[in-house]
C-alpha cells in the first residue's frame, strides 16, 4: 500500500513539477515581451538575434529544405504510382513543404543551432556574474538580453520558412524533372496552381511560433542556469530538447487550429 | 564639548538575514559604513561575504532586515526609486564580470551609456579617460575581454565600476587569482579612486594584505554575524579569538573546531 502511495506520490510531485515549470516558462516570456511597450529598445541586440537566425542559419536550413524536398518527390512519385496517381507529384510536395515540413524542419535546425548558442551564450554570462553586472549599471538583464532575442526569433523565421518552402519546392521539382522525368513546365504550372494562400499563411505563422519558442527556452535555460560549465551544458541541452519537442506538440496544435473541420 | 551633530552613516545594516533552503548564510547582519571610508568585510569562504553584497546591491532579496543608503531604507522604496539609489552604487565583481561580446571601450562605457551620463558619441573618449586613470593606454579600448591578462581585466573592471562616478563602491575579491604585486597594485588603484571620487567604499577580502591597504575598518564576518569590527590598523591584534585565528591562518582555533564537528 505504501509503495502505491509512494508513486501517487512521486506523479503528483512530476505533475505540479512541470506544472510549474510550464508557469515560470510562461511568466519569463511575457516579461520578455512586455520589455516591447518599453523602451529603451536594443535595436543593435535585435539586428544581431535578427541575423543569427534569418541570414547565418541559411545555410543549414537550405541544404535541409532542398534534401527533403527530393525526397519527398521520390517517395511520394513511388508511393503515388500504386495509384496511378503520379500526377499529385507537385501537389503533394508543395503542400507538405509550406504547411509543415518548411517551418517544422526550419524550426529543428534553428533550435540545434541558434537555441543552443542562445542558452550556452547566457548561461556563461550568469555562471561569470555578467548578468549580475548588467543589473549594477542600471540595466534591466531581461531587455537587455531576452527581448531582443524573442523579437528575432519571431520575426525572422518566417523569413528562413519562405527561403525553405522555396528550396524545399525547387529540390522536388529538380528531382521529378531530372530523374522522374516528368515534363518541367507542368510540374511548375500544378505547383503554382495547387498551393494556395492559406498554406503559406499557415505555415508562416507556425515559423513565427516556432522561432519564439526556440528562442524562449533558449533563454529561459540559459538566465537560469546554475553550477559553471556543467550548468551551461546542462542549459544548452534543455534549451534544444524542449525547443525541439515544443515544435513538434505546437505543429499539432496550430495545425488543428487551422485545418481541422 | 562636542556639538558636531551625529554623523548619519553612508549604509547603514540591521538585522539582515538571508537564508537558502535550510542553510542560514546571513543571521542578523548589523553593519555601518561612514561616509568616505572605506570598509573592509573579511571571512572565509561561503561565510555570506558576497551574499551580503548582493543583498545591499539588490541581486538578492533578504528575508528580513533593513538596508539604508543615506538614512532611507532602500528594500521599502518603490522599485524605480531604489533602482535609483542603486544606480550610486559601483561594483567590482570577483572575475571582473567582463561583458565578453563588447570591446573594453564599450565596457567601460557602458553605465554611462545606460545611465545617459555621456552622449554616444562621447562614450570612447570619456571611457579612455576612465582607462587612463587606472593606467591602461587607449588602445586597450579597442581589444576584447578575452584578449586581456587578469590584472588588466580587474583594471578595466575597476574603469567599469568608477566610469559612472559613484558615491558608493563595492570590491568583491578585488585581489582574488592576482599575483601579489598585481594585487597589491590593484589595491592602490582602488584606494586612489575612492580618494578622488569621494566615495564610501565597501569590500569583501580573505586576503589581509589587501584588507589593510584597502580599509579604514574592518569587519569580520562568521556563522553569518558580524563579529568583530574596528579598525584596520587593530586588525592583527584584535583581541577575538575568531578574528585572530583567521588574520593569522592559524590551524587551530575556534573556526576549526566548527568544522571540525
Amino acid at each position: 500500500m505504501s509503495k502505491l502511495l509512494d508513486a501517487v506520490a512521486a506523479v503528483g510531485r512530476a505533475v505540479f513539477g512541470a506544472c510549474r515549470l510550464t508557469g515560470r516558462i510562461a511568466l519569463f516570456g511575457l516579461d520578455g515581451l512586455s520589455h516591447l511597450a518599453r523602451p529603451p529598445l536594443y535595436g543593435r541586440l535585435f539586428l544581431r538575434a535578427f541575423l543569427d537566425i534569418g541570414y547565418y542559419s541559411l545555410p543549414v536550413v537550405a541544404l535541409t529544405a532542398i534534401f527533403t524536398g527530393m525526397v519527398l518527390a521520390l517517395q511520394s512519385a513511388t508511393g503515388l504510382s500504386r495509384f496511378n496517381a503520379e500526377s499529385a507529384v507537385a501537389n503533394l510536395v508543395v503542400l507538405s513543404m509550406t504547411r509543415e515540413l518548411g517551418p517544422v524542419l526550419a524550426g529543428l535546425m534553428v533550435a540545434g543551432r541558434v537555441g543552443a548558442a542562445m542558452a550556452a551564450e547566457l548561461g556563461t554570462m550568469r555562471v561569470t556574474d555578467q548578468i549580475d553586472a548588467l543589473q549594477t549599471l542600471s540595466t534591466n538583464p531581461m531587455k537587455y538580453l531576452v527581448t531582443p532575442r524573442l523579437l528575432g526569433g519571431l520575426l525572422a523565421m518566417p523569413l528562413l520558412v519562405v527561403v525553405a518552402d522555396v528550396l524545399g519546392v525547387l529540390g522536388g521539382y529538380v528531382i521529378a524533372s531530372v530523374k522522374l522525368g516528368y515534363n518541367a513546365e507542368v510540374y511548375l504550372t500544378n505547383t503554382i496552381n495547387f498551393v494556395q494562400t492559406d498554406d503559406v499563411v499557415s505555415g508562416l505563422v507556425k515559423a513565427a511560433v516556432f522561432g519564439f519558442l526556440v528562442a524562449l527556452m533558449g533563454c529561459y535555460h540559459g538566465y537560469n542556469s546554475r553550477g559553471g560549465a556543467q550548468g551551461v551544458g546542462a542549459a544548452t541541452t534543455y534549451a534544444v530538447v524542449s525547443a525541439s519537442v515544443l515544435i513538434l506538440a505546437f505543429d499539432y496544435v496550430l495545425t488543428e487550429l487551422f485545418f481541422a473541420r | 564639548m562636542n556639538d558636531a551633530p551625529p554623523v548619519v552613516p553612508k549604509i547603514r545594516i540591521r538585522g539582515l538575514c538571508k537564508a537558502f533552503g535550510d542553510k542560514v548564510v546571513l543571521d542578523g547582519i548589523d553593519l555601518d559604513v561612514t561616509p568616505r571610508t572605506s570598509m573592509v568585510v573579511i571571512g572565509g569562504s561561503g561565510t555570506g561575504k558576497s551574499v551580503l553584497l548582493k543583498c545591499v546591491l539588490g541581486l538578492l532579496e533578504p528575508d528580513a532586515g533593513s538596508i539604508e543608503i543615506d538614512g532611507r531604507d532602500v528594500l521599502r522604496m518603490e522599485r524605480a526609486e531604489a533602482e535609483a539609489v542603486r544606480a550610486r552604487i559601483g561594483m567590482l565583481f570577483q572575475n571582473g564580470a567582463l561583458f565578453d561580446s563588447l570591446p573594453v571601450w564599450e565596457n567601460v562605457a557602458f553605465g554611462l551609456l545606460a545611465q545617459h551620463k555621456v552622449a554616444k558619441g562621447e562614450a570612447r573618449g570619456r571611457a579612455e579617460e576612465v582607462l587612463a586613470q587606472v593606467g591602461l593606454g587607449p588602445s586597450v579600448g579597442a581589444l576584447w575581454p578575452a584578449e586581456l591578462s587578469g590584472g588588466m581585466q580587474k583594471r578595466v573592471a575597476l574603469a567599469r565600476a568608477i566610469a559612472a562616478q559613484p558615491d558608493i563602491l563595492f570590491f568583491d575579491e578585488p585581489t582574488t587569482g592576482l599575483d601579489p604585486i598585481m594585487g597589491a597594485v590593484i589595491d592602490n588603484l582602488i584606494v586612489d579612486c575612492v580618494k578622488r571620487l569621494g566615495s564610501t567604499a565597501v569590500a569583501i577580502t580573505h586576503d589581509m594584505a589587501s584588507a589593510r591597504r584597502i580599509g579604514d575598518r574592518v569587519a569580520m564576518i562568521n556563522k553569518g554575524r558580524i563579529v568583530w569590527e574596528g579598525s584596520a590598523t587593530a586588525l592583527m591584534d584584535s583581541g577575538n579569538e575568531v578574528v585572530d585565528q583567521f588574520t593569522h591562518g592559524r590551524h587551530q582555533g575556534p573556526i576549526q573546531m566548527e568544522l571540525r564537528r
